[in-house]
């Protein structure tokens, strides 16, 4: 069957077609949709995992029992489970196994634009980009089929345009494959350093016969067109290079990109005038082939910083550019993503950005945002976890600095799954004095909405034990924790203060759903149903903006009135603005 | 390659854009054209400013539209045609919304949203403007403003000899399909 997919939805397709037992994921744009398409496969044990780690872990464990397993993750998650990763580079597999990177160049959705084919050369596993969809899904089938041939893992490197952009699949069936027998196997499993040690002449032996089969395989191939210009290239660069060259170059394609076909390169380098090496971010194709003493251009031309396209090829090689429009293009002002109208941060972000003398360290999420204007809560923001530790590392120096300056690490729930627990730990074990806040919006928002340890939802929707975040900060050893409703700002403030005053490390669970969750069954019970809007009497508004200060998208400040006021279509009724609100001039009404 | 037609829809997230990009796509791939789509998940939903990229033709390679490259730039909010302008052929098509959007800065009272925005455009490009707002609330449902943009862009595209009324059933839930097939009509019959 023809189907419209994206890269995502054809990776889970492959793997369903591939006869894939067991994949497990964490969430991270522009990953997220793979598991989320597995699924519904009944056939395949599909999980979320509270980070990347763990869910490569697991699917190691699923590889060497015997399953044809796979993992998926954000360019940067592959940071977070690099440790299994490069220890799967030396034991090899069992059933096949896939792990897939989706890089995410000009930084949609992440903090750097780091290049991962650079992990699979280091960690010396093999590597397959795909260009299109239909490449996605056939090449987990045959990245299945290399890595039980080859005894080796294959990461398949995606990027935000190939898991995000819709091409056509031809679908097929699934083909079962029999779990293979678990056989003990300690020289192979076991990485102890004896073991490791011959393992590691093992691995470059597979990496000669990947190679071989690179300069081998179709998955690499050659298209002849004129020759005075070649082209090698990959991924979705290739499908820029074919819309600025057309049929003017020919092409190396390449679909298996580590180890590279080097014999392959060598003779269509031979067979061109000039030869163009055209690939996104980093040069990593290009250093080796000149380090294989073959000339090419590449980054001299074409830039390696943010996401490439062909107006970026086309301008770098040619010098050309299209005709456009002139007009002013700065007229249009500035539309940055904002928190939702109702959402549970901006309440507890509005009261933590009256404190003074505080160092507020931040996390990956939509509470991000609380760092932006009008709010501007947020000092830091590094990566997974580590609001919670620079909190402890950064406290320690004041102190010793004798500044009294204070420390707020501010984490989401599923952020503090994945990797703030260990963090907390590390306060309580140091004597840390810092507050931690876990903004508890019951469901992993900012990826759309995943389930997590803390919302008592499996990946497929089934009930599961719901873990309770304050029993774990207590049994981590916080002797001081309150859980409280951000949008009570009576409530907030006061625990705020409460925190403050203490000089030992507390922890603060700020416990409010997503203004955007649909509501579990829990969630209506502790929570109820949310109705009505707001609105402002414009006899008693004054014009002092502290409504608008909130930075909440549903009020606007009338320049000709010197009033706000509330639009009914996007306000949710969360209340925020009328506990603001000095003079009383705002209230509920629609319940 | 010469042949393949851009599609460019923008607006402001949660206005729908990737509805009207689906029963679009598998309009034109049911009707026997190659078709990419391309579109940007994530941060940008919360709020941001959107773009919805559909090429068609007999083979296409990029899944992105290059500036200066559009043969027609729907826009759902008013404001966003001139943050995309750009990508329009200078012979091409501007099909605007009017419909406004403040974004934060103009919320807050730090920045006004700029006057004159259709005049401007009409100067500039073909142009054709639509009221969907007003057009979907008078169905009933201001929900479908999108669905009647999209009646609007097949109209200007001439792509009507396909059988939209099918594929937007295949592609919206029961109760919601007449609502939809009379907002397409409206939008086909506005332009």
């Amino acid at each position: 069957m023809r189907v419209l997919m994206t890269g995502n939805e054809a990776i889970a397709q492959g793997a369903y077609e591939a006869g894939v037992h067991f994949a497990a994921a964490y969430p991270g744009t522009p990953s997220t949709e793979i598991l989320e398409n597995i699924a519904p496969h009944k056939e395949i044990i599909a999980e979320w995992a509270p980070n990347e780690k763990v869910a490569v872990e697991s699917a190691v464990g699923a590889c060497y029992a015997g399953a044809r397993a796979l993992t998926a993750m954000k360019h940067v998650g592959l940071n977070v489970a690099a440790d299994p990763f490069f220890t799967m580079g030396y034991t090899g597999v069992n059933g096949g196994m896939v792990l897939v990177s989706a890089d995410d160049p000009g930084l949609h959705s992440s903090q750097n634009e780091q290049d991962n084919r650079y992990y699979a050369k280091m960690a010396k596993v093999a590597m397959f980009e795909p260009s299109s969809s239909q490449e996605c899904k056939d090449m987990v089938i045959k990245a299945m089929d290399i890595s039980e041939k080859y005894d080796v893992l294959v990461m398949i490197r995606m990027t935000t345009r190939v898991c995000h952009s819709k091409s056509i699949v031809e679908t097929g069936e699934r083909v079962e494959v029999p779990i293979k027998p678990y056989v003990k196997n300690v020289p192979k499993y076991n990485v102890s350093p004896a073991n490791a040690k011959a393992l590691h002449l093992v691995v470059e032996k597979k990496l000669k016969e990947l190679e071989k089969f690179s300069n081998e395989t179709d998955l690499n191939y050659i298209e002849w067109n004129d020759k005075k210009i070649g082209v090698i290239s990959a991924g979705v660069a290739y499908q820029y290079a074919k819309e600025v060259f057309g049929k003017n170059a020919s092409y190396l394609k390449l679909g298996f990109t580590f180890p590279l076909p080097m014999e392959k390169i060598r003779k269509f380098a031979d067979e061109v005038e000039t030869l163009y090496v055209v690939e996104e971010l980093e040069p990593f194709m290009e250093e080796q082939i000149k380090a294989a003493g073959i000339n090419c251009i590449g980054k001299d031309k074409i830039p390696n910083t943010w996401e490439l396209n062909p107006d970026i090829v086309k301008k770098s090689i040619f010098g050309t550019e299209n005709q456009i429009i002139d007009y002013d293009k700065s007229l249009a002002v500035g539309r940055p993503p904002t928190l939702c109208a109702g959402c549970p941060h901006r309440a507890f972000f509005y009261q933590l950005s009256k404190k003074k003398n505080t160092m507020i360290t931040g996390d990956i999420g939509c509470y991000t945002l609380g760092g932006a204007p009008p709010l501007n809560a947020m000092d830091t923001c590094v990566c997974m976890g580590a609001s919670v530790s620079m909190a402890h590392g950064a406290k320690k120096v004041f102190e010793k600095n004798n500044d009294d300056k204070r420390v707020v690490a501010t984490i989401g729930d599923s952020t503090f799954f994945h990797s703030g627990m260990t963090s907390l730990l590390d306060v309580v074990f140091n004597k840390g004095n810092t507050i931690t806040c876990i903004l508890d919006n019951r469901i992993t928002a900012m990826t759309g909405h995943q389930d997590n340890p803390g919302t008592g939802y499996t990946l497929q929707g089934e009930i599961t034990d719901t873990v309770q975040i304050e029993p774990i900060v207590r049994a981590l050893g916080i002797k001081h924790v309150k859980t409280i409703n951000p949008m009570n700002q009576a409530e907030m403030k006061e625990t705020l203060n409460w925190a403050y005053d203490l000089n030992e490390p507390s922890v603060i669970i700020s416990r409010y759903p997503c203004a955007l969750k649909k509501y579990s069954k829990e969630d209506l019970e502790e929570f109820g149903p949310i109705s009505g809007y707001c609105l402002v009497d414009e006899d008693t508004c004054i014009g002092c903006k502290i409504c608008v200060s909130t930075g909440c998208p549903a009020i606007v400040f009338k320049k000709d009135i010197k009033k706000s006021s509330i639009n009914k279509v996007q306000c949710v009724g969360c209340e925020l603005c009328l506990q603001v609100c000095p003079t009383k001039a705002i209230s509920k009404v629609g319940e | 390659m010469k042949d393949t037609k851009n599609i460019l829809l923008v607006g402001v997230g949660g206005q729908g854009t990737i509805l009207v990009s689906k029963i679009l796509s598998t309009g034109l791939m049911e009707a026997g054209y190659d078709v990419k789509m391309s579109e940007i998940h994530g941060m940008a939903q919360r709020g941001g400013s959107v773009s919805t990229q559909v090429r068609y033709g007999k083979e296409v390679s990029s899944p992105i539209i290059g500036i200066g490259e559009a043969d027609i730039l729907v826009s759902f909010e008013t404001m966003e045609t001139l943050r995309w302008l750009e990508f329009l052929k200078p012979e091409g098509v501007v099909v605007i919304n009017d419909f406004k959007i403040p974004s934060a800065p103009i919320l807050m009272g730090k920045a006004d949203y700029p006057e004159g925005i259709i005049e401007l455009i009409e100067g500039k490009a073909k142009t054709k403007v639509i009221n969907a707002g007003e057009i979907a609330e008078e169905l009933g449902n201001q929900k479908v403003m999108n669905v009647v943009l999209l009646g609007a862009l097949i109209k200007s595209m001439n792509l009507t000899d396909i059988d939209w009324e099918a594929v937007i059933k295949s592609q919206v839930k029961e109760k919601f399909v007449d609502i939809n097939i009379k907002a397409f009509k409206k939008g086909m019959d506005a332009v």
